[in-house]
């Protein structure tokens, strides 16, 4: 395709004589660059496309062709695997538990980490850089160190999804994920209130406003972005972890999350591919509609903790 | 499906969301309230401690004293005697295809090829996209996979490289776009050859916009006027690339390079949802994963949870290091 557009352009040119050979060049080389781009992104979504076709189209269809004939006559789309998937699996309990990990996963570890970060960048406190330092360090450490010690602490004291009552039943996830996301939160917020002028802060305690005041009043309105963003990528973290919830509530069909579920659909389901689809894809619907409205943010705390790291 | 459950559980969540917050909020009122109540002088010197108090017990207790735990769980059988280092041997006295080394090789191939493939193609996206007006646009979709799980990817690629026996249909992509050019169709996730790039493959699909993101925001600090003073000079494009371009977005290729060789050193997901770890595709995570649930070898699983660690702790220091950077140039 780029040969044909290629060969084409100089045509046009030559009956043009009054354009410079740079001038070829340049259109030449932007026509190129812009097949490039549409090419590399057209292909970076065919998997994403494949697997939504796939969703839509009957079984038979699935099984004898390609996810790219669905694009000719005849057009046989059906809702049937999402029907079957939701109706035979434990999707729709699965998908109510993911809300009911993730919020509480998201708001707890950004709160304490709200607080935390307030004393790092605004208090003085003995072994503060010491103790910050530290937090930067456990960043990288790999989540398996924690799994066993902790599991079984959650044992020994009936933190577990069968020994809870029903509600708390989600207590030993919340816990894991609000230890696993704090130094992030931590880092990330103390680096953003510490950029806060100390003026505002100056003017406030000599206004006789109390720490509180400052906090709730001052801190935290001016924060809005950076919590924003925290809180969108907490909330997608939680929502598409499956190790941590597999550690903690893996056997625990009534408590686990969409991932776990899918997980065991994929496990399960050798030849019933075409169910998987649809399960894959409904497991996708709330994180791309977070993602898709809320992506400014997201980008923005990307940035945010790896550009200053 | 249950939609009756669902339902019934709505007001949980209701009370949750609102007794949560209702929760951290009351905690950090009510003990200001408390620390009023102390003499002046001792008020700044307890404060501190109540703001930074339930995240360093969250810290220390979910992740420095459980690590801890675990190192000295990696020298003892699963009843609790002292074994000295029977488990690491177990694990890496069987060079090169015994104990943990199959993982070990993988995660050697995940930290080069994942690392190096994501930062290339991020690269290369970055500079591409800058030139095109519609560049928002095609962010975002090749930024999407980011937002999916790993579980979703695992299935999308698992259905990607479908396979079917030479002569029939061809309903896997891979396989079908191959077939245009007469190759024969491939086992991908099920032969040890080409597996584990397969695997790693469908990983950098995921990861490749999160690279091209932060050096795109890179590429746009850098200043125009000192492309155009290049350009004046007679600089051509892959030379301005080359020189100056580069060298200045050198010190994100570096921090967008460490975040991914600690992705690469935790890979679990996408390995467990695709092939389970089977067909020599293990990796650290994974393997620990199994010898604690199924193998019930918890001094086994300790060993691999510190071979993991000795793994990352040159990008632990060096975070360290370049923190401390950061912070006297403040």
């Amino acid at each position: 395709m780029s040969v044909a557009a290629a060969a084409d352009r100089p045509g046009t040119a030559a009956t043009a004589a009054r354009f410079s050979p740079q001038w070829i060049v340049g259109q030449l080389s932007g026509v190129v660059l812009h097949i490039a781009v549409i090419g590399l992104t057209l292909a970076w979504m065919v998997p994403t496309i494949g697997i939504l076709f796939t969703s839509f189209r009957p079984f038979t269809a699935i099984n004898s062709s390609g996810w790219w004939m669905a694009l000719s006559p005849p057009f046989q789309f059906t809702l049937d695997n999402y029907s079957k998937v939701l109706s035979s699996s434990n999707l729709g309990r699965s998908f109510f538990n993911s809300f009911m990990i993730s919020i509480p996963a998201t708001i707890i570890p950004i709160a304490i980490a709200a607080f935390a970060a307030y004393a790092f960048a605004w208090m003085k406190f003995p072994l503060r850089d010491w103790i910050f330092l530290a937090i930067v360090g456990v960043l990288a450490i790999p989540l398996q160190l924690s799994f066993v010690p902790v599991l079984s602490f959650f044992v020994a004291h009936g933190i577990t999804p069968s020994a809870l009552p029903p509600g708390l039943q989600y207590l030993p996830v919340w816990l894991a994920h609000t230890g696993y996301g704090l130094p992030f939160s931590i880092y990330l917020l103390a680096n953003f209130f510490r950029a806060l002028p100390s003026e505002l802060f100056e003017s406030a305690e000599i206004d006789g406003a109390g720490t509180l005041t400052v906090f709730f009043r001052i801190v935290l309105p001016l924060s809005v972005p950076a919590l924003a963003s925290l809180v969108i990528f907490q909330f997608l973290w939680i929502w598409n972890d499956l190790l941590v919830a597999l550690i903690y509530v893996g056997g625990e069909p009534e408590v686990a999350p969409l991932t776990v579920t899918l997980a065991n659909l994929t496990n399960s389901y050798g030849q019933g591919y075409h169910l998987l689809t649809a399960a894959a894809f409904f497991s996708m619907f709330v994180p791309l509609i977070v993602f898709l409205s809320l992506q400014r943010y997201f980008v923005r705390g990307i940035l945010a903790g790896s550009v200053k790291g | 499906m249950d939609w009756g459950a669902v339902l019934s559980g709505i007001p949980t969540l209701v009370v949750v969301i609102v007794a949560v917050p209702a929760v951290l909020v009351a905690y950090i009122v009510g003990t200001e309230y408390l620390v009023r109540l102390l003499p002046d002088a001792f008020r700044p010197r307890v404060r501190p401690w109540i703001w930074v108090g339930p995240a360093l017990v969250f810290v220390f207790g979910f992740l420095i004293l459980p690590a801890i735990l675990t190192a000295k769980s990696s020298l003892e059988d699963s009843t609790g005697n002292f074994v000295g280092l029977l488990n690491y041997q177990r694990q890496l006295g069987d060079f090169p295809t015994g104990g943990a080394w199959i993982a070990i090789r993988n995660n050697v191939y995940w930290l080069v090829l994942y690392t190096l493939v994501a930062l290339g193609f991020g690269l290369l996206l970055a500079v591409l996209f800058d030139r095109v007006r519609y560049e928002t646009f095609v962010k975002s979709l090749i930024f999407m996979p980011m937002a999916i799980s790993a579980v979703a990817l695992g299935v999308i690629w698992k259905f990607m490289y479908w396979y079917q026996p030479p002569g029939v249909t061809q309903t896997g992509t891979v396989n079908a776009f191959l077939g245009l050019f007469h190759v024969q169709p491939q086992i991908w996730v099920q032969d040890p050859k080409v597996d584990n790039f397969a695997i790693i493959a469908a990983a950098v699909w995921g990861i490749t916009g999160f690279a091209m993101v932060i050096l795109s925001a890179a590429l746009k600090g850098i200043p125009a006027d000192l492309l155009e003073a290049a350009r004046v000079d007679g600089a051509g494009e892959l030379t301005i690339f080359r020189r100056v371009i580069f060298p200045l977005m050198m010190p994100t290729v570096v921090v967008v390079g460490t975040t991914l060789v600690i992705f690469a050193l935790k890979a679990f997901d996408v390995v467990y949802v695709m092939t389970g770890g089977n067909f020599e595709t293990d990796v650290l995570a994974n393997r620990m994963y199994k010898l604690l649930f199924f193998s019930g070898n918890q001094g086994g699983a300790a060993a691999v949870a510190m071979i993991l660690l000795a793994a990352v702790v040159p990008v632990l220091i060096f975070n360290l290091r370049q923190f401390r950077a950061v912070e006297a140039r403040r």
